[in-house]
């Protein structure tokens, strides 16, 4: 997997949040029928688990080239960890700060919309979502692509002495980079 | 072949009929956009779900709505996801009932929350039972051989 990784184009991967189990469904689908590889949890803290990052450890055990995640995409209203709490919570931590986030909500309300793209949300979709939102994602990605192969030259010392890492892909994407 | 396109006629007609009456919006035809060979269960997945969904949250909104002390914002909670359901398979009769639905919530209205849910079941049951003729179409259709456009 990670010898294809290299050679072809690799699959973008989106980290969808979302509450609602139909939501859950359908965003998955668009994706998929958009070509991206996705994981749908149903709550902030589970995503912020997925990331790497726990909710009560400060300090960050990854690095930005760990995580493989190149979109999150959060619907806003969810019991317990909002939408905006997911976001700001991504935008302090070192290691995801530069992984784009879309909010999705079924209310226009524009203080917050402004909210969430002034914290750092590349864009705001209102629900229902639908393919031409999708659409939108490319560029966002791309952008994150290049962010992070960057410092995955110069972290590739420090992430060889982490262990208790199978993500050896990164490793190879930072020599592909060079 | 004659079944065949007496039954393309019915399934045509029934979902024309769908639309005009506004059961359902544009939101119902991108989910058939997303059905396709690899997915060919999704719309009736989809919409298991807003039935499933829907089912408990007016079992719920009942339940909150007899309390002695109605907790207005958890029926406005529960009212929310029933409007955002409804919106993301297109049931459009649904989720107009939300909204006045979700006024009365705020201004705290006994009767006119209770009147809401008497609506929203309605219309919750109409566009059941038509969904419902829906996939039984389908399912004859495709059972003789035929096959359906999505539009």
């Amino acid at each position: 997997k990670t010898i294809m990784g290299m050679a072809a184009e690799a699959q973008y991967h989106v980290l969808a949040v979302d509450d609602s189990l139909l939501d859950r469904k359908l965003i998955e689908r668009l994706l998929k029928t958009s070509s991206y590889h996705v994981t749908a949890v149903d709550s902030g803290s589970k995503a912020l688990e997925f990331l790497g990052l726990l909710e009560d450890e400060h300090n960050d055990a990854l690095a930005p080239s760990d995580v493989d995640v190149n979109l999150i995409i959060t619907d806003y209203c969810m019991p317990g960890m909002t939408g905006y709490d997911l976001l700001r919570k991504i935008k302090e931590s070192k290691s995801l700060k530069d992984i784009p986030v879309v909010i999705m909500s079924s209310e226009n309300i524009p203080s917050r919309i402004n909210r969430c793209l002034e914290e750092g949300a590349e864009e705001f979709f209102l629900k229902p979502v639908q393919l031409s939102d999708v659409n939108k994602l490319k560029p966002h990605l791309l952008k994150g692509r290049e962010k992070e192969s960057e410092p995955s030259i110069n972290k590739r010392k420090g992430m060889e002495e982490c262990h208790s890492h199978d993500k050896t892909r990164t490793k190879y994407d930072g020599l592909e980079v060079v | 072949m004659d079944v065949v396109v007496q039954l393309q006629r019915q399934l045509a007609d029934h979902t024309a009929s769908l639309f005009h009456e506004g059961f359902l919006n544009e939101q119902f035809n991108q989910l058939q956009q997303l059905q396709d060979e690899s997915n060919p269960d999704f719309v009736v997945e989809v919409v298991s779900l807003f039935f499933e969904d829907s089912e408990r949250l007016l079992n719920e909104l009942a339940k909150a709505l007899e309390q002695q002390a109605v907790d207005y914002k958890k029926v406005d909670a529960h009212v929310h996801q029933l409007k955002g359901s409804s919106s993301s398979i297109g049931a459009q009769r649904v989720q107009g009932v939300c909204i006045p639905f979700r006024n009365f919530c705020e201004e705290q209205n006994i009767e006119g929350c209770l009147k809401c849910l008497q609506q929203v079941k309605h219309e919750y049951s109409l566009v059941k039972n038509k969904l419902e003729t829906l996939f039984k179409l389908e399912q004859q259709l495709i059972a003789a051989g035929g096959s359906f456009p999505t539009l």
